[in-house]
């Protein structure tokens, strides 16, 4: 019998349906993987088996674990099921653990609560835990406080709370998301392991196809709270019935069709940046010893090539960014845009910054919630000596919204009525109305669903071809990197490390960085990426 | 929602009470009628006369002239001045600009604000006026406060560094994308120094050291009322009561504002 079986459960919040008759079952020692876009449901089906759901949701169906029904059990029966049968691991590591509290302190409280231990057995319970997510004693004591830990570190005692009673069911939400790639697949390994050695069953939320082809047995695919299909892992990837799923595998695979025009004209040249930061203070007068974020960066762009910049957080892509944006000054070297010097500290004129534009990662926080589109999409204007007004002002407005595929009449709506792939057009339109000849992707498709992220790319490389721009399309993500650029450079601690033909480093990395990335890079097999035609449909 | 109503409430009518007594009031608070001195609220006095018999509801309307003045005007002198100081030391985070006005704050909040008013109309003459500027200067570095925490918040947005990007000044940035997104914050904190400015007027007052006779004022007329409290007690229970139920109201209406004017339940609404 199933460890949890879940059957025509539906679900509605304030008069609005959430999930429709949806049906699942798990069985010990296994992974489902749950694929879903966002707002389809995947996290609510989750948060359903431990009814830990908003205010105004209403349950109906049936949710067996391990015999009991749990949209009909009292609330002191969830509140021992939950933490003692059902662990749950969420997304973001940096705010699940309480920053005042010691690690040792958090993972032998849920001891504790449900095995009546006392507390120093209780102690001794958590530190054998530790260990078993790779976090041994020498190095991480049960007083570490969560902020002296690393992103993956503290994951890895998210995991061990959720494991520490030994749950039948562990409910990963989007665990690695938050994480870098070579972070991402130790976890995925971990969660592996424990599932298998403790017969745990795991629900595992996911977005990313590629992800769930490595950890999960079985899969289900929800679309518009309904799962649309469902079945092994392997035969629903090969056999893809449903058209909703081949539609995610294609745009998971999508190849944006562009050809590079590159001329030999260089546009953007780094040669030697180096950004320090002071460091922290020691003392009252001392200092740490200042903090190199980029140290000795060189590289050129040239005229209509598109170059991407991978690496993972903390490398120094981010401060790189700025400093080419001329928001932060060089401690050395220098930056040129079209043979214009760079130099945040002397001040950027208007009319060199006008060549440059940027899109950022955050489709919610990148426009002013105050402002109509119209004038967001207009500041970039501010750079004009003579802006056009009036009528010239409005046909400018009406062209970039065009031409991202949004409506002029879009001009006077606020950024909030957009969803997340038409602000992420709408910040391409902001970058676009005065003309650049280089656009600065800063993660600039990576909060965006695979379907959505798709057409992003196909607009890009449209764009690109349209109005001669050049990109510099900084991710953390291999697969869209190496769709969308010419070539590549790869950042490792603040240094260039790997610079090629973006095919060449994929197929035949240099640097052992490179090749450490490209394995920890999650990928779906090769047969399953490229099947069914571009089936990309639906509306963003 | 309901203490943002019944707090307006509360506010509207002590200050629609205020602007009325401009132009009528039940008695006149200058007249001097012996005959009906110190009558106990009701019949034709609602709330009494005092030791001068003069009306009581008229006292209150006009004290509130006082008090409301006071507050608006301190306010006023704290946003007018402190909200620029905070943007501009936002704007310059880490900066020696930014030092130099918060250090500058620090200093500010460090004396105790009533016994430097107190200070002030010592060595300036007692009257309404001084009192104003005493608790002005107060509010600034509360303001500049609030203010910078706001927008240090917002400086690290990227519509922000999208404005930077376009070659917007911070100066301009401030006005145009920061300002308008951190008034719900600099507004509530509005309410709340609105009624520790009718407090204070009213301590300053009761002090001798605010209003000077025969304008009245709430605290003044707690003052006057100390030495009869024993046989007329409704002259203390009355400015008492006008303080504490205008403080009570302006601080609901602070609430009920930090409710209606959040984004998250705005983003909930949309």
């Amino acid at each position: 019998m199933s460890l949890l079986s879940i059957e025509r459960l539906s679900l509605s919040m304030h008069g609005i349906q959430i999930l429709r008759d949806v049906s699942l079952s798990l069985e010990p020692g296994r992974i489902l993987g749950l694929i879903g876009e966002s707002g389809s449901g995947k996290t609510m089906t989750a948060f359903s088996v431990t009814r830990l759901l908003p205010r105004g949701s209403v349950l109906s169906g049936k949710i067996l674990l391990a015999g009991t029904d749990t949209v009909t059990a009292s609330e002191s029966r969830m509140c021992a099921l939950r933490g003692d049968m059902v662990g749950m691991v969420f997304q973001e590591p940096m705010t699940a653990l309480n920053p005042l509290q010691t690690i040792g302190a958090q993972i032998a409280e849920t001891l504790v609560l449900h095995k009546a231990l006392s507390r120093r057995a209780a102690e001794a319970e958590a530190r054998a835990v530790l260990d078993r997510v790779g976090l041994p004693e020498p190095e991480f004591p049960l007083t570490r406080y969560p902020h002296e830990l690393s992103g993956g570190q503290r994951q890895r005692v998210v995991i061990a709370m959720a494991v520490a009673c030994g749950p039948k069911l562990l409910i990963a939400d989007e665990p690695t998301t938050a994480l870098d790639v070579t972070t991402q697949a130790q976890i995925l390994k971990l969660i592996r392991r424990l599932v298998d050695e403790d017969g745990m069953a795991a629900l595992f939320i996911t977005h990313d196809l590629a992800v769930v082809s490595d950890i999960a047995d079985d899969v289900a695919i929800m679309q518009t709270g309904r799962v649309v299909e469902a079945g092994p892992t392997d035969e629903v990837f090969a056999t893809q019935s449903h058209p909703y799923t081949r539609a995610l595998f294609a745009a998971s695979g999508h190849q944006p069709d562009r050809v590079a025009e590159v001329a030999p004209a260089p546009l953007l040249e780094v040669r030697g940046a180096r950004r320090t930061y002071p460091g922290a203070r020691r003392g009252l007068f001392g200092h740490h010893p200042p903090k190199v974020a980029v140290d000795d960066v060189s590289f050129t762009l040239h005229d209509g090539e598109s170059l991407g910049l991978v690496g993972e957080s903390g490398c120094g892509k981010s401060t790189l960014t700025r400093a080419i944006l001329g928001l932060e000054p060089l401690q050395g070297g220098e930056i040129r845009l079209a043979g214009d010097r760079i130099d945040a500290a002397q001040g950027v004129p208007g009319a060199v910054r006008a060549r440059m534009q940027v899109v950022f990662q955050d489709p919610y926080g990148s426009f002013n919630p105050r402002h109509k589109v119209s004038r967001l999409i207009s500041e970039p204007f501010h750079l004009l000596d003579s802006p056009p007004t009036g009528a010239d002002r409005r046909r400018a407005i009406d062209e970039a919204l065009e031409a991202v595929g949004l409506s002029s009449g879009d001009a006077e709506k606020y950024a909030h009525e957009f969803s997340g792939g038409q602000r992420q057009r709408l910040a391409i339109a902001r970058a676009l109305i005065i003309k650049p000849a280089l656009i600065v992707l800063d993660e600039a498709v990576s909060a965006l669903d695979v379907r959505v992220r798709a057409r992003i790319l196909d607009l890009l490389a449209d764009l690109g071809k349209a109005y001669k721009l050049s990109y510099l399309f900084i991710s953390h993500d291999l697969h869209v990197v190496r769709r969308i650029t010419d070539r590549v450079l790869v950042m490792q601690s603040g240094r260039i490390v790997e610079v090629g033909e973006t095919e060449a480093v994929f197929r035949a990395p240099q640097h052992a960085y490179t090749r450490t990335l490209l394995a920890a890079a999650p990928h779906l097999p090769e047969t399953v990426a490229g099947a069914g035609a571009d089936a990309s449909g639906g509306d963003i | 929602m309901r203490g943002l109503v019944l707090g307006g409430l509360i506010a509207a009518i002590f200050t629609a009470a205020a602007l009325i007594s401009f132009l009528w009031t039940p008695g006149d608070v200058t007249a001097v009628d012996i005959a009906n001195r110190l009558k106990p609220p009701g019949g034709a006095y609602p709330l009494g006369t005092d030791h001068f018999g003069r009306d009581m509801v008229s006292m209150v309307m006009v004290g509130a002239r006082v008090s409301i003045a006071v507050a608006v005007v301190a306010v006023g002198i704290g946003m007018v001045l402190g909200i620029p100081l905070g943007l501009t030391a936002a704007a310059r985070r880490g900066g020696l600009i930014d030092e130099v006005i918060m250090r500058s704050n620090d200093l500010v909040f460090a004396f105790p604000a009533l016994l430097i008013a107190i200070l002030i109309t010592a060595v300036f003459g007692p009257s309404a006026l001084n009192a104003i500027i005493a608790i002005g200067i107060f509010n600034i570095p509360v303001f500049a406060r609030v203010t910078r925490g706001a927008a240090l918040a917002l400086w690290s947005r990227e519509f922000i560094l999208a404005a930077q990007v376009a070659g917007k000044g911070r100066l301009r940035i401030s006005a145009e994308h920061i300002l308008p997104n951190i008034a719900n914050t600099v507004i509530v904190q509005g309410t709340i120094q609105f009624s520790f400015g009718i407090i204070s007027e009213a301590a300053l007052s009761y002090v001798g050291l605010g209003a000077q006779p025969p304008t009245p004022s709430w605290g003044r007329m707690l003052a006057e009322s100390q030495t009869m409290i024993s046989f007329a007690p409704h002259l203390a229970l009355v400015p008492g009561l006008s303080i504490v139920i205008m403080v009570l109201g302006l601080n609901l209406m602070g609430d009920g504002l930090r409710d209606v004017l959040d984004p998250r339940l705005r983003k909930r609404r949309a």
